[in-house]
């Protein structure tokens, strides 16, 4: 026993070291930083707990990442579903699943000139509204500024579905494939629609699929901050001012004692959520 | 009769979506080969005093490649954030791979002291965004001097926890019984990993190597905070830099940083699926 011990932690020693080193250990001096003042390094209790959760910028982006989150993962893990089961349909199905793949492959630096382009005031997508308006007879205009209006929420959701879509389909189909077939047969020869068969057959069987995909999904939300950054900038309209642009303007302005304190409260609301969905996971 | 007319509906259907999905891809491509004068033409509602609106023709009246020639062979300064981009990737898959194939084999073959805890350790650093991180990894990267270089980039990156789950679940697919035999047969530790992990793994590899490519390409956070020279920066921080006077040149830089991107897709498809499928699947 003592040697494969020994062993085991040789596989795992570099990898190991490198996140000690990287992470733990800083994270650990981050969380000693929190309850100390920025300049003179004094001991100051929860006082940068009690700026950052007095400050107006943290509570609108904690605000609207919430909201955000809230509302994309319901919305991307339905339609994800729904596509995948389309896909499982039809005969030819998955070819069309490397189409839905493809925005992972795309850069987000390359479609910067692309959103600007759709959604400007005078761009693309207004122009096909007015077009499809007309095409039912109807003549408007529309201006909306998506960027700089409240509508900006929607262009980062609209960006998130986008960029993740072909990945939820492709965690969804194959969880599909593995519910086996013969099952379905079965209830289908019992006499079960279509619609039964998937809510009392197949979708129980996803149910242990629905916390991964979740959780995958909602490590992604993180990274519209990508487009958002480099179509908007630092300061964007507030309805997509997200917790991402306020951790970096806070790094580019020094302000590391708030840093530390937000870090710290995000990331144990973060380990909380991820740690309660674990214990879910495995009970199933 | 009625299942064909339902395939053809869903047929229809599938293939709006991934038209609409491939939409910018091809509106970046035309783009590209749009001549400058026409893009500006193409433009001029988006600028302050245009009216209108932007009208794209998705092929070009007036196409014009010279772009293409001008950005490879005239052009240094894009050969130069080309070459970080690809020094910056391969160094992390490089670190990656070295560190995380081991670790993962712990992880699946052994029963060791604290496993349970190291390895939900790993998890949650795999789940936790950028952000949270950020200021860890700044102070550490600062007390060894190594902001401004593409160190401070690579080596947070090669020890991320995410290429030892991924692979942790391609070893745990090999039966305990071949392993048992291969002992049996006077086998080292070593020769087991060496000679019957990694071949029979290699699938598993290679999708971590896909899905960790397409995100060293698309890096952004990291080198936004911990680069400040201009000169060392990836093409994805560069490019957003391209004002709108510059449209054309701009649609063809991106094409040209697509392209890596969208060859390593084409072939690494199905290792993107299977990766994929196997973080999603209870294993």
């Amino acid at each position: 026993m003592k040697k494969r011990n020994l062993i085991a932690y040789a596989f795992l020693l570099p990898s190991l070291c490198g996140v000690l080193f990287f992470y733990l250990i800083p994270f650990a001096d981050v969380v000693r930083r929190s309850f100390l003042t920025a300049v003179t390094k004094e001991f100051c209790g929860l006082d940068n707990y009690r700026t950052v959760f007095q400050n107006e910028a943290f509570l609108l982006a904690s605000r609207n990442t919430a909201r955000f989150c809230l509302f994309c993962l319901p919305v991307l893990l339905g339609l994800g579903l729904l596509v995948a089961i389309l896909l499982e349909r039809h005969c030819e199905g998955k070819r069309f699943l490397s189409a839905y793949l493809l925005p992972m492959a795309v850069p987000s630096a390359t479609v910067v000139l692309v959103w600007k382009m759709f959604f400007a005031k005078q761009g693309l997508f207004n122009a096909w509204l007015g077009d499809f308006a007309a095409m039912l007879g109807k003549e408007r205009v529309f201006t909306t500024d998506y960027m700089d209006s409240g509508a900006a929420f929607w262009v980062l959701v609209a960006s998130y579905i986008w960029k993740n879509l072909g990945y939820t389909v492709t965690l969804w189909f194959a969880g599909l494939l593995s519910v086996s077939s013969e099952q379905r047969e079965a209830a289908r020869v019992d006499g079960a629609g279509a619609w039964q068969v998937f809510w009392r057959v197949v979708f129980p069987q996803l149910l242990p699929n629905l916390y991964t995909i979740g959780v995958l999904s909602f490590l992604n939300a993180f990274k519209v901050f990508r487009e958002a950054y480099l179509v908007a900038g630092s300061y964007p309209h507030e309805s997509m001012y997200m917790l991402q642009h306020l951790f970096n303007n806070w790094f580019v302005n020094l302000s590391l004692d708030k840093m530390a304190a937000a870090a710290v409260v995000t990331g144990a609301v973060m380990i909380t959520g991820i740690l309660l969905l674990q214990r879910l996971w495995e009970k199933e | 009769m009625r299942r064909r007319i339902e395939n053809g509906i869903t047929a229809v259907c599938l293939a709006m979506l991934a038209l609409l999905i491939c939409l910018p891809v091809a509106l970046l491509l035309s783009g590209s080969i749009t001549g400058d004068y026409e893009m500006w033409e193409r433009l001029l509602p988006m600028t302050p005093a245009g009216e209108g609106y932007v009208r794209w023709h998705w092929i070009p009246e007036f196409p014009d490649f010279s772009r293409y020639g001008k950005l490879l062979f005239a052009t240094p300064q894009f050969f130069v954030l080309f070459w970080n981009s690809v020094k910056i990737t391969v160094l992390i898959l490089a670190g990656q791979l070295l560190v995380a194939v081991p670790a993962a084999w712990s992880f699946a073959r052994y029963d060791f002291w604290m496993k349970k805890v190291w390895f939900c350790v790993y998890v949650v650093l795999m789940l936790l965004p950028f952000q949270v991180t950020m200021l860890s990894q700044y102070l550490v990267l600062d007390r060894f001097g190594l902001l401004d270089t593409h160190w401070a980039v690579v080596l947070p990156a090669a020890f991320s926890t995410f290429p030892v789950f991924l692979l942790y679940r391609s070893f745990r697919g090999i039966p305990e019984s071949l392993l048992e035999a291969a002992r049996m047969d006077g086998a080292g530790e070593w020769y087991l990993f060496w000679r019957i992990g990694l071949p029979l793994a290699e699938g598993g590899i290679w999708s971590a190597v896909v899905l960790n490519f397409l995100e060293c390409w698309n890096l952004i956070e990291q080198p936004l905070a911990f680069l400040e020279e201009q000169s060392l920066w990836p093409l994805s921080l560069y490019l957003p830099q391209v004002g709108l006077e510059r449209a054309g040149f701009a649609m063809t830089a991106s094409v040209v940083t697509l392209v890596p991107a969208l060859l390593v897709f084409a072939f690494g498809k199905e290792y993107l699926e299977q990766g994929i499928s196997a973080a999603g699947t209870k294993g």
